[in-house]
């Protein structure tokens, strides 16, 4: 028997339907119902690139596709997404990009920061693009907008769950490098728009001036005796006080 | 519901129309003997046969899981390979074998103690980043709000721990928590915040304070790709695609560096460094018993190995921690968790009949050994894909 027909004979035996796919041009039969990444290696592929964390969070395992009967090109994480009967499909290993170097320490937090490092959002001819291709259905276009306005906090917001997998900046006709330019908008957002935690600066000075240092030490030489008595005191919310 | 098959849609009917009834009914709990029926009959660490002890090496004799024993005894994948060590191709003064979070933080402390980034050099198996440190979606736990402390985080954790953990090290942990949220706060990670900057914090199982802080539900994410950012930014090497196979050893027996290999072109790279730090992460991708895991596709336990190769011991690794909870199908989600706070919450647990089989608060390994009961026995939830 043909290896593809086993296949088959494998996909029918576990009571499924099977789906025509076409990898990198070469057609095979896989069980419906799997992801992309399921599939391939269903078929025997070996994954080095293009596969990551296998949940949706790496941005990875970027895939492009198009379907029979329709000229659009569809892009998505090979984990996530079904395959489907016609579809023809690759996975993308890597995608090029260039990061600035850049000491978050010593720049301000302004929108001519992020034009200097990244010249060509300006180039941005919001054909939205980007937002269409985006597996997380972020917006994308209209955070580069937010920040061509100026408005970083926005724009830090809008693409906080980007997963930088690329996929916009594949498809970019202004060649926006997108990821690089939204994480140097997150951490000045981070770190110089958010106001700073001031309970948690005056817990780390605390901590610094050795305040818990000796109830810590009594604690340690106490046991577990007194762990237990004063751990259900703070589980009622009792005052804990270490003697 | 249209992206369920058939029989999920008719259960999902079933335990639709049961659920008023189910409202009403509480499952009671089990005795303590009942208790210790179930668990040496279904729990996956009561199953001796699924351990043995270790044939070789320094922990010989120990108990570990049959995954663990087989790649701790495994030969070398340098049987039989003449490496010429005279000539490293990379010398450095800080090696470190791993590019999670835990990886990116040594090579940025490092770089910050006055090691020069070209000195360092981080190799990783995957994609820099491709790490556990990505896929923790709930939050990171430090004492910095007034109505907590130190002190009390300490009383949580042991707690959480049955009394039983190193005290000094749990010291450790709750002075430095605070220390390196702030840390994180300055490199610029978005953490969830009121409008005036104060920490939105919430619960975390088996703490007696709102201490949880969050970036949406991507807080891990947040962190590696902002720490990548900066290792990045500072100009430390980073070998991606090029796990270390195996550490050398020096004259005198100390770790001197490693061989790695870059799975791309099979080429074997070595490096020598004065320090070698491993932060490869655990096993939860060697899939103990065929279960699904919560772990990135990278845990498999190498470090752990290349450590135990060259005379390390090992310790607790009989057990193994499986969680009640979490998503055996679809493939996209297969191995999530579904976190024990819908437990605290009320949530019941439910076969495909709609029915309840096990009081929801019951203790984690209660309920894991109820469901996979439910799943192997009955046959009414398919327990893996």
């Amino acid at each position: 028997m043909r290896s593809a027909e086993k296949k088959k004979e494998k996909g029918k035996a576990q009571g499924k339907r099977v789906v025509t796919i076409y990898f990198m041009g070469k057609k095979y039969e896989v069980p419906e119902g799997l992801t992309i990444l399921k599939a391939l290696e269903y078929l025997g592929y070996r994954l080095i690139r293009g596969v990551g964390c296998r949940g949706g969070f790496c941005g990875a395992c970027t895939t492009v596709y198009r379907k029979h009967g329709d000229y659009r090109l569809y892009v998505g994480l090979a984990c996530q997404t079904p395959v489907e009967d016609g579809m023809y499909l690759t996975q993308i290993p890597f995608v090029p990009a260039e990061k600035p170097r850049y000491d978050l320490d010593k720049i301000s937090p302004s929108q001519s920061v992020v034009m200097a490092l990244f010249p060509e959002i300006a180039r941005c001819i919001a054909c939205n693009t980007c937002t269409k291709v985006c597996p997380q259905d972020l917006q994308v276009m209209d955070a580069i907008q937010a920040i061509l306005r100026g408005d970083l906090a926005k724009a830090a917001r809008m693409v906080f769950d980007c997963v930088s997998c690329g996929s916009c900046t594949l498809r970019c006709p202004a060649e926006i490098q997108h990821f690089y330019v939204f994480q140097l908008v997150r951490r000045i957002y981070g770190k110089y728009i958010a106001p700073k935690a001031k309970h948690l600066e005056k817990r780390v000075k605390e901590i610094e001036e050795g305040k818990y240092e000796e109830e810590l030490n009594k604690l340690i030489k106490g046991g577990p005796d007194l762990w237990r008595e004063l751990a259900e005191k703070a589980q009622t919310g009792e005052e804990v006080i270490v003697e | 519901m249209s992206g369920y098959p058939p029989e999920f849609r008719e259960s999902i009917r079933l335990v639709e129309e049961t659920r008023d009834k189910r409202l009403e009914e509480q499952y009671p709990r089990i005795t303590p003997e009942e208790k210790e029926k179930l668990l040496k009959r279904w729990h996956p660490d009561y199953k001796e046969e699924q351990k043995r002890k270790i044939r070789v090496g320094a922990s010989k004799g120990e108990l570990a899981p049959l995954e663990v024993a087989r790649l701790l005894e495994a030969h070398s994948r340098l049987r039989n390979v003449d490496l010429d060590l005279s000539e490293p191709d990379y010398d450095v003064d800080i090696l470190i074998i791993g590019g999670g979070g835990a990886g990116a933080s040594a090579a940025l402390w490092a770089n910050y103690s006055g090691v020069p980034a070209d000195r360092i050099l981080i190799a990783t198996k995957l994609r820099f980043g491709d790490a556990n440190t990505k896929m923790a979606q709930g939050g990171i736990q430090a004492a910095d709000k007034d109505y907590d402390s130190p002190i009390i985080h300490f009383l949580d954790v042991m707690r959480g721990g049955h009394y039983t953990n190193n005290p000094e090290l749990v010291k450790i942990l709750v002075t430095n928590a605070p220390f390196i949220i702030k840390w994180l706060e300055d490199l610029g990670v978005m953490f969830d915040k009121e409008e005036n900057g104060d920490m939105i914090e919430i619960s975390g199982g088996g703490t007696s304070r709102y201490r949880m802080h969050s970036a949406g539900d991507y807080t891990g994410l947040e962190i590696m790709r902002v720490l990548m950012d900066e290792v990045l930014n500072r100009g430390i090497n980073i070998l991606e695609f090029s796990p270390a196979i195996e550490l050398l050893m020096d004259d005198r027996e100390q770790v001197a560096g490693a061989v790695l290999m870059n799975v791309e072109t099979d080429e074997y790279i070595i490096v020598r460094a004065k320090a070698t730090i491993l932060t490869t992460g655990g096993f939860g991708r060697l899939h103990i018993q065929g279960f699904q895991t919560t772990n990135h596709y990278g845990a498999t336990m190498d470090g752990v190995v290349m450590a135990y190769r060259v005379g390390a011991a090992i310790r607790d690794l009989d057990s193994v921690q499986y969680h009640p909870t979490g998503a055996a199908w679809p493939i996209q989600i297969a191995g999530q968790l579904v976190t024990e706070k819908v437990r605290g919450l009320g949530a019941q647990l439910v076969n495909i009949e709609g029915e309840q089989f096990v009081y929801p608060l019951e203790p984690r390994n209660v309920v894991a050994a109820a469901i996979i009961r439910g799943c192997q026995a009955e046959g009414r939830v398919e327990a893996r894909q």
